[in-house]
C-alpha cells in the first residue's frame, strides 16, 4: 500500500516538472511578483523578504547591543567611576548580553536560514509561511519591551543575562516582569521559527535531495532547530519561576521555603548550554559551505561532519554544570561534567580537521567571505582551547567569573558566530542583491575587524588570569594598562563595523552585476537561480541527481 | 495516514499563501499581552486599581480574534481543496514538534520537582557534606516530602491522592477513550455517533476543569496550601496549574472540532485538525498520569 503511494507521489512530481508554467487557477497570488508598498514587509509570506527582515533586524540589534558594549568599554577605559553609575553599568552588561544573544546572533541565523534553506533544498518557500512572518514580527516587539524596561523607574534588568536568583528575585528592579515577558516572547518566536525550519527541511526537499545530499548548512540548521525546540521551553519555565518567586511569593529558588538557588542554575544552563551550540552550529554550516568554494575542493569528510554535528548536539545536553563548578556540586558531578565537556572537543576537533583538510592542496583564493572563514577557523579554535582550559574543574576554580571567561566566550561568539555571519553575508550578498559588493571596502572591513577584535579580546585572557572579575564597573589599579588597550580595541572594532554597513548598503543600491554563480568554485542549488534570486523560486521542484 | 484518494485532485504545487495581516496582528496582540501581564504583575500588592488587567484582556481579545480569523482562513482554504498531501504532512510535523516543545516544558517542571525532592531538601536536612548547613542555618528542619513545614517554619497540609484527584484522573483517562471512539466513528462515517462521543469528551474535559477549581479552593481554604507555603505548594500549583491551562487549551480545540463536525467538516481521509486536537488531548492526558503519580501518590 505505502509502496504504491510512493510511486504515485513520484509520478506527481515528474508530472509537475513538465507543467512548469501551467499556473494553478487557485494559486493566483503565488505567481505575481513582490507586493508593493508597506504590505510587502508587514504582511509577508515570502521567505526571502522575511529573511531580509530578520537580517536587517539583527543588524540593528547588533548596533544597539554594540553601543552598550561601547559604554561598558568607555567606563572601563580607566579605573574609578567616570561615566555611569554602577547600577546602570549592570543594566548595560545585562542588556548587551541579552540583545547580542537573542537579538543579533540568533535572528541573523534565522534570517540566513529563511533566505537560504529553501534555495538550497529546492523548495518554493518555507513550509509554514504565515507562521514564519509571525515569528519574525514578535521579535521587534519583544526587544522594544526589553529596551523600554531600561527607561522605567528603578531601571531595567541589572542581574546579568543569566539572571541568577536572588539577584533577579530579591534584589532585582521592579521592571523584572517586563524582562520575563520579553523573554517569553523571544521564546515563542524561536520555537515557531525552529518548527518552521525543521518541517521545511524534513518535508520540502526537492526529489532526489536525500538527507545525505543536503548541504552542511541545512544539516546544521536541522540540528539547531531540534535544539531550539528542546530547550527554549526550559528557558520559559526558568523565567516563569523567577516571576513567581519575585511577585507571587513562591520559593523555588529560596532555601527558606525548601528551594535552592542552585536549582535555577541547573535549569538555566540546561537551556544555556545547548543555546551556546544553537549559536555556533549554523556557523559550522556556513564555514563548511565557504571553505570548499574558495579552496575549489569538495568538503573533506562530509559524513563525519554530519555525525560530528549530531554528536555535539547530543553531548550539549550533558555538560551544563561546567558553568557551575564553583557552586558546591558533589564531586561526582564535577568529574562527570568535566569529562563530558572535554569529550565535546572530539567532534569539534573532527570539524576543524576536516576544514583544514579541505584547504590542503586546494587552489585557494582570498575573497572576503574566505578571509572571514579562515579567521573563523583560527580564532574559533583559540576560543575552543580556552574552553578546554575552563572545562578542567580545578583550573576553573581560578578562572571562574573572571575576564578569562569573558575572553573565552567572546572568541567563540564574536570571532566565531559573528565572523561566520559576516562571511555568510559577503558570500550570499550577490545572490540577495544581484550586485557584487565592493571587494576593496570588504577587505578593509575584514582586516580592521581582525586586528581590532584581537586587541579587544586577547588581552582579556591576561586580565582574567591575573584575577580581574567580570561584571564590575571599577577595578584595581594593576589592571589599568591592559583595560586601556582592550577599550581601544573595542572602539576600533565598533567603528570597523560601520564599514560593513557601508558595503551592504552599496551592494543593495547597485554595482557590478552579479552572475548566477559569482564564485567559480561554488556548488549547490542556490547558484542555479539567477542573481538576484527571483521573488519566487522553485515553484516546481528541481530534480537533484 | 490520510487516504491518498482524498488528494487525487489536489494541486501539485505547494500552497504558498498570499500575504496576510494576521501574523502581524498576532505579534501586536502578544506585545499588548506582555505589557498588560507585566504591568499587572508589577502592581500586585500596590495601592490603586490594577491598570494592567484591562490591557491584558484587550491583548487576549485581539489574540483570540486573530486566531479565529487566521484559522477561518486556513479552514476555508482547506475546504476549497487548495492543500495537497505534502502540506498535510507539514501541518502534521508542525503539530508534533509543537507537542515536543510542550513535553520539554513539562520536563523542566518535573525536573524541578525531582531535584527538590531528591537533592535540595535532603541537603537542607544535612545529607552529604551539608551537615553544617543544617546545623548552622535551620537546625530544627526535618526533610520530608510532602514538605509540610518549610525550613523557616511555614506550615501547610498535603493534598491526598484519593478524593477529587482520583476522580479527575478517572475522568481524564475516560475522556481519552471517548475521544478515541469519536475518531473511530469519524473514520467509519458514523456522524451522529461521532458528534455524541466528541461532545462527551468535551463535557468530561470541562468537568475535569471544574473539579480542578474545586480542588484549588479546598487546598487554599481548608489545607492552607498556598502559593507562598513553600516548595511543596509551589510545585503542586505549578504542575497542576500549567497542566490545567493545557487542558483548557485542549477543551477549546476540541470544542472547535465539535462545531466543525456538526457543520459537516472532515472526511475519513482528510481530518488533520481533528487528529491534531486528539494528539494534543492524549498528550495532556499522559502528562496528567505522570503528574498524578509523582505529585499526588508517591
Amino acid at each position: 500500500m505505502s509502496d504504491i503511494k510512493i510511486k504515485d507521489n513520484a509520478e506527481q512530481m515528474i508530472n509537475s516538472t513538465s507543467d512548469l508554467h501551467h499556473a494553478d487557477p487557485h494559486q493566483g497570488a503565488e505567481h505575481h511578483g513582490a507586493p508593493k508598498g508597506y504590505k510587502r514587509w508587514l504582511f509577508s509570506t515570502n521567505h526571502k523578504d522575511i529573511g531580509s527582515l530578520y537580517l536587517w533586524f539583527s543588524l540593528t540589534m547588533f548596533f544597539i547591543g554594540g553601543a552598550m558594549a561601547m559604554i561598558i568599554r568607555a567606563e572601563l577605559f580607566q579605573p574609578g567611576l567616570q561615566l555611569v553609575e554602577p547600577n546602570f553599568f549592570n543594566q548595560m552588561t545585562t542588556s548587551h548580553g541579552l540583545i547580542m544573544v537573542f537579538g543579533a546572533v540568533m535572528p541573523a541565523f534565522v534570517g540566513l536560514a529563511n533566505w537560504m534553506l529553501p534555495l538550497m533544498i529546492g523548495a518554493p518557500d518555507m513550509a509554514l509561511p504565515r507562521m514564519n512572518n509571525w515569528s519574525f514580527w514578535i521579535l521587534p516587539f519583544a526587544f522594544s519591551l526589553l529596551l523600554l524596561s531600561l527607561f522605567t523607574e528603578g531601571g531595567g534588568p541589572n542581574f546579568g543575562w543569566t539572571f541568577y536568583p536572588p539577584l533577579s528575585t530579591k534584589y532585582s528592579p521592579d521592571s523584572t516582569a517586563m524582562f520575563v515577558f520579553s523573554v517569553h516572547l523571544m521564546g515563542i518566536s524561536s520555537i515557531m521559527g525552529a518548527i518552521n525550519v525543521i518541517v521545511t527541511i524534513l518535508n520540502m526537499r526537492a526529489p532526489g535531495m536525500t538527507m545525505m545530499k543536503m548541504p552542511m548548512f541545512v544539516w546544521t540548521w536541522l540540528i539547531t532547530a531540534f535544539l531550539l525546540i528542546a530547550v527554549m521551553p526550559v528557558l520559559a519555565g526558568a523565567v516563569t519561576m523567577i516571576l513567581t518567586d519575585k511577585y507571587f511569593g513562591t520559593s523555588f529558588f529560596d532555601a527558606a521555603g525548601g528551594g535552592d538557588p542552585v536549582l535555577f542554575q541547573h535549569i538555566f544552563w540546561f537551556f544555556g548550554h545547548p543555546e551556546v551550540y544553537i549559536m555556533i552550529l549554523p556557523s559550522f554550516g556556513i564555514i563548511s559551505a565557504i571553505i570548499p568554494t574558495f579552496a575549489r575542493k569538495q568538503l573533506f569528510g562530509y559524513h563525519s561532519m554530519v555525525y560530528a554535528t549530531a554528536s555535539i548536539a547530543i553531548l550539549s545536553f550533558t555538560v551544563w554544570a561546567h558553568h557551575m563548578f564553583t557552586v558546591g556540586l558533589p564531586l561526582a558531578a564535577e568529574l562527570f561534567f568535566m569529562y563530558c565537556t572535554m569529550l565535546i572537543s572530539v567532534p569539534t576537533g573532527v570539524k576543524i580537521f576536516n576544514w583544514v583538510s579541505t584547504l590542503w592542496r586546494g587552489s585557494i583564493t582570498f575573497e572576503v567571505p574566505m578571509l572571514f572563514s579562515l579567521a573563523f577557523i583560527v580564532l574559533f579554535t583559540i576560543g575552543g582551547f580556552s574552553g578546554l582550559m575552563l572545562a578542567i574543574t580545578p583550573a576553573d576554580f581560578q578562572y571562574h567569573d573572571t575576564y578569562f571567561v569573558v575572553a573565552h566566550f567572546h572568541y567563540v561568539l564574536v570571532t566565531g558566530a559573528v565572523f561566520s555571519i559576516m562571511a555568510a553575508a559577503y558570500y550570499w550578498l550577490p545572490k540577495w542583491t544581484g550586485y557584487m559588493f565592493n571587494e576593496r571596502l570588504g577587505k578593509w572591513h575584514f582586516w580592521c575587524s581582525l586586528i581590532s577584535v584581537n586587541i579587544l579580546f586577547f588581552p582579556m585572557h591576561f586580565l582574567g588570569l591575573a584575577g580581574m572579575p567580570r561584571r564590575i564597573p571599577d577595578y584595581a589599579l594593576q589592571f589599568a594598562d591592559i583595560n586601556k588597550i582592550v577599550s581601544i580595541g573595542g572602539f576600533m572594532f565598533g567603528l570597523s563595523q560601520l564599514l560593513f554597513v557601508a558595503v551592504v548598503i552599496m551592494a543593495v543600491r547597485g554595482g557590478q552585476k552579479a552572475p548566477a554563480k559569482p564564485w567559480e568554485g561554488a556548488e549547490g542549488l542556490e547558484w542555479t537561480v539567477p542573481s538576484p534570486a527571483p521573488y519566487h523560486t522553485f515553484d516546481t521542484p528541481p530534480e537533484v541527481k | 495516514m490520510p487516504d491518498n484518494n482524498e488528494y487525487a485532485k489536489a494541486p501539485k504545487n505547494y500552497y504558498v499563501p498570499a500575504s496576510s495581516a494576521w501574523p502581524l496582528v498576532g505579534a501586536i496582540a502578544l506585545f499588548i499581552i506582555a505589557i498588560g501581564a507585566a504591568t499587572t504583575v508589577q502592581m500586585i500588592g500596590k495601592e490603586g486599581s490594577n491598570t494592567g488587567i484591562p490591557i491584558l484582556f484587550v491583548g487576549i481579545a485581539i489574540l483570540l480574534f486573530m486566531l479565529f480569523s487566521w484559522f477561518r482562513n486556513v479552514i476555508s482554504e482547506s475546504m476549497k481543496g487548495l492543500y495537497n498531501e505534502q502540506l498535510d504532512r507539514s501541518f502534521r510535523m508542525g503539530m508534533l514538534w509543537f507537542i515536543f516543545s510542550e513535553v520539554m516544558f513539562f520536563v523542566a517542571l518535573f525536573g524541578v520537582l525531582f531535584y527538590l525532592r531528591n537533592l535540595s531538601i535532603p541537603w537542607l536536612g544535612g545529607e552529604g557534606n551539608n551537615a553544617m548547613t543544617h546545623a548552622v542555618i535551620w537546625a530544627d528542619f526535618i526533610p520530608t516530602w510532602p514538605l509540610t513545614i518549610t525550613p523557616d517554619g511555614r506550615e501547610t497540609q498535603a493534598m491526598p491522592w484519593y478524593g477529587l484527584p482520583l476522580v479527575n484522573t478517572i475522568i481524564l483517562i475516560t475522556s481519552s477513550v471517548t475521544l478515541h471512539f469519536a475518531h473511530h466513528n469519524l473514520i467509519a462515517k458514523h456522524r451522529a455517533k461521532l458528534v455524541t462521543w466528541l461532545a462527551i469528551t468535551v463535557a468530561l474535559g470541562i468537568t475535569f476543569l471544574f473539579f480542578q477549581v474545586e480542588e484549588y479552593l479546598h487546598a487554599y481554604q481548608e489545607l492552607s496550601l498556598r502559593f507562598d507555603s513553600g516548595v511543596y505548594g509551589n510545585t503542586f500549583y505549578m504542575l497542576t496549574g500549567f497542566h490545567g491551562m493545557h487542558v483548557t487549551l485542549g477543551v477549546i480545540m476540541l470544542t472547535v472540532m465539535l462545531l466543525r463536525v456538526i457543520n459537516g467538516h472532515f472526511t475519513p481521509g482528510k481530518h488533520f485538525a481533528f487528529e491534531a486536537a486528539a494528539w494534543y488531548w492524549h498528550f495532556v492526558d499522559v502528562v496528567w498520569i505522570i503528574l498524578f503519580l509523582f505529585v499526588y501518590i508517591v
